[in-house]
């Protein structure tokens, strides 16, 4: 069969498809019912689009196109045609046809392979759905099955918090040995039993103002641990260290100098999201940069690859936790009528609820599906 | 083989070709979404502290995500194509040649903070020099690359010569590798002037035996280029 022959014989199968891939093309055939003279139809449509002077065509194919039937179109089997399409390009090229009809198939092909093999949850109807799915079961069985790796980075986070906090009730001079004194002296202005707004440096942030702040602050903190444990780890070893120092060291001077009063209510509210958070965000890192350092069985890259579809997903969810914890702080933990102990009833709640949410949610089956192929 | 072509096969066992972008093409199309941020961010440092301290909030959130997940979002839901990519007709891809999906388009843009590092890009611009496929750090995670987008160009010799020129057998067996040549001559002979066309059509001596000699040294006259799109026409199969 020679080049001619095979394009007049399967010609109208590519047009077919070309139309499926780029509906925007549909628009050529739905003008022809009207028009009882093809022909005319044509002169007027390239009339219109002159006068439009619309000199790019969504396809060279545009003038073939507007002669199919609308039925067919209508009536097409995708998958089947795609696989057919695919056998065409496969004759072409063994049988050396022109290079331009082998770029055209070849088109055609990689256009409809991103339809065909995309993922439903990217672009799909359900996008709520599979967002829910998500947090109900991907996240908390990604935690669970990655809790080696969250417990390492509690350790390194929590570790020299507590330190810092007993630290500090017996030699009070140490946490100048994290801070700065301007530093503790804003902190301590922030925390002062008398101020008007607790946590803040001016009386006069608002509410929204703060979240907006929390938000950017502390998420981008939270990416930042995770990414630069790509450095084999050290980058989040790093951050939870200092962080865990540095909230450690502003806990323990705080209450050794007598804010307690104000400072604990104010962060037991949100403490539980954001440490969490803040603790999953270095598990997603340390596992990444460990899959380098001891990649097992795997190419250190095959490993990685693994780990980094894992890691992302924790990291995913640990950003709404973070988002979460900025609004309980933005508008929860700064609010003064509300009584120390109902702060501290919120708090431990809250506690329970995140170990709850993780230790007993997506024991089912997920429903997101296990993608292999990224 | 070229070097920058990579080679993705489908399922069907068709082999789909990625053109990978270099640095510099990339480059740019970060820097016109650079621009566009900051002109975003520009435009809201003038308007939203208007609001008060609602604004200002509004303000640091909006900037939150346009700083992290601008590229994630335009990656999901335009084809891979950010706006400076759309401008650059280069778009992200799986390495498969699919699509991006969620986790891949966050894991490449998180990672861009490693990129940065030390200052400006560096890691980022090393690694993409030193890996075959111009791949960042974040791509080389997510395993993602960033191609050419495909487009289909304008047809070449279907609209042209077809009635002009009459198809020619030619008088000896020509080898695959002759016939493309013979056919891609064909597809790019209106890129060429007709000297030009003229000058590399000369080039195959054994089919322009016959010939005469006067017409191929006076004044150019097609008869070279002719002879060869007649050929080309005639392994089309347009007799």
């Amino acid at each position: 069969m020679n080049q001619e022959q095979f394009i007049h014989a399967h010609e109208q199968q590519w047009l077919i498809l070309e139309v499926l891939l780029n509906p925007s093309l549909k628009s050529l055939l739905k003008g022809k019912a009207e028009n009882e003279l093809k022909k005319s139809w044509l002169e007027s449509w390239k009339k219109k689009r002159a006068a439009k002077k619309k000199p790019l065509q969504k396809s060279p194919n545009e003038e073939k196109i507007a002669l199919l039937e609308p039925d067919i179109i209508y009536q097409a089997d995708f998958p089947g045609l795609y696989r057919e399409v695919c056998q065409h390009l496969s004759l072409a090229q063994s049988r050396r046809y022109s290079p331009y009809l082998i770029e055209r198939l070849n088109f055609l092909i990689s256009q409809a392979h991103q339809v065909f093999y995309r993922q439903s949850h990217v672009h799909g109807e359900s996008a709520l759905a599979s967002l829910i799915a998500f947090f109900t079961t991907t996240f908390p069985q990604a935690v669970r099955s990655e809790s080696q790796w969250v417990w390492f980075s509690s350790l390194v986070f929590y570790l020299p918090l507590i330190l810092m906090i007993i630290l500090i009730q017996f030699w009070p001079e140490f946490v100048y040995s994290v801070m700065s004194p301007d530093t503790v002296s804003g902190m301590e202005a922030m925390y002062e039993p008398q101020a008007d707004h607790i946590g803040r440096e001016r009386g006069s942030d608002s509410d929204s103002k703060m979240f907006g702040f929390y938000i950017f602050n502390n998420t981008s903190i939270g990416f930042r641990t995770f990414a630069t444990g790509l450095l084999l780890g050290v980058g989040s070893i790093l951050t939870l260290l200092f962080n865990g120092l540095h909230i450690g060291s502003a806990a323990g001077h705080l209450t050794q100098i007598g804010y307690g009063g104000t400072f604990w209510p104010f962060v037991s509210g949100h403490s539980a999201l954001e440490l969490t958070a803040i603790a999953l965000s270095g598990a997603a890192g340390l596992k990444l940069g460990f899959s380098l350092l001891m990649p097992g069985r795997k190419s250190r890259y095959q490993a990685m690859l693994d780990a980094a579809k894992i890691s992302v997903k924790i990291m995913g969810g640990a950003a709404v936790m973070f988002f979460i914890a900025a609004f309980v702080e933005a508008f929860w933990s700064s609010s003064q009528s509300v009584p120390a102990n109902i702060k501290y009833a919120v708090g431990i709640a809250m506690w329970l609820m995140v170990f709850a949410y993780f230790a007993f949610s997506g024991h089912e089956q997920s429903d997101w599906p296990e993608d292999d192929r990224r | 083989m070229l070097d920058t072509i990579k080679i993705a096969e489908t399922p069907e066992g068709v082999e789909l070709k990625l053109t990978c972008v270099s640095f510099f093409a990339r480059s740019l199309a970060w820097g016109i979404d650079a621009l566009i941020q900051g002109f975003i961010i520009l435009l809201l440092l003038f308007v939203l502290p208007q609001l008060g301290d609602f604004g200002t909030g509004l303000l640091l959130i909006i900037f939150f995500f346009l700083h992290w997940l601008y590229p994630v979002f335009f990656e999901i839901y335009f084809q891979g194509q950010t706006p400076g990519k759309k401008m650059m007709k280069i778009q992200v891809l799986l390495i498969d040649g699919t699509m991006v999906n969620w986790g891949a388009s966050l894991l490449r843009n998180l990672l861009r903070t490693v990129d940065f590092l030390p200052f400006f890009y560096a890691l980022g611009v090393a690694t993409m020099l030193m890996s075959k496929d111009f791949r960042r750090l974040g791509d080389l995670v997510a395993n993602t690359i960033v191609v050419y987008k495909r487009e289909l160009k304008e047809k070449v010799l279907q609209n042209q010569g077809e009635t002009e020129i009459k198809a020619y057998a030619p008088d000896m067996a020509l080898s695959a590798k002759e016939q493309q040549i013979i056919l891609s001559y064909a597809e790019r002979v209106n890129h060429f002037s007709p000297e030009r066309a003229e000058e590399l059509a000369l080039l195959a001596v054994p089919l322009l035996n016959d010939l005469p000699v006067s017409q191929q040294q006076e004044k150019i006259s097609s008869s070279a280029s002719e002879r060869i799109l007649g050929i080309a026409n005639y392994l089309m199969g347009r007799r």
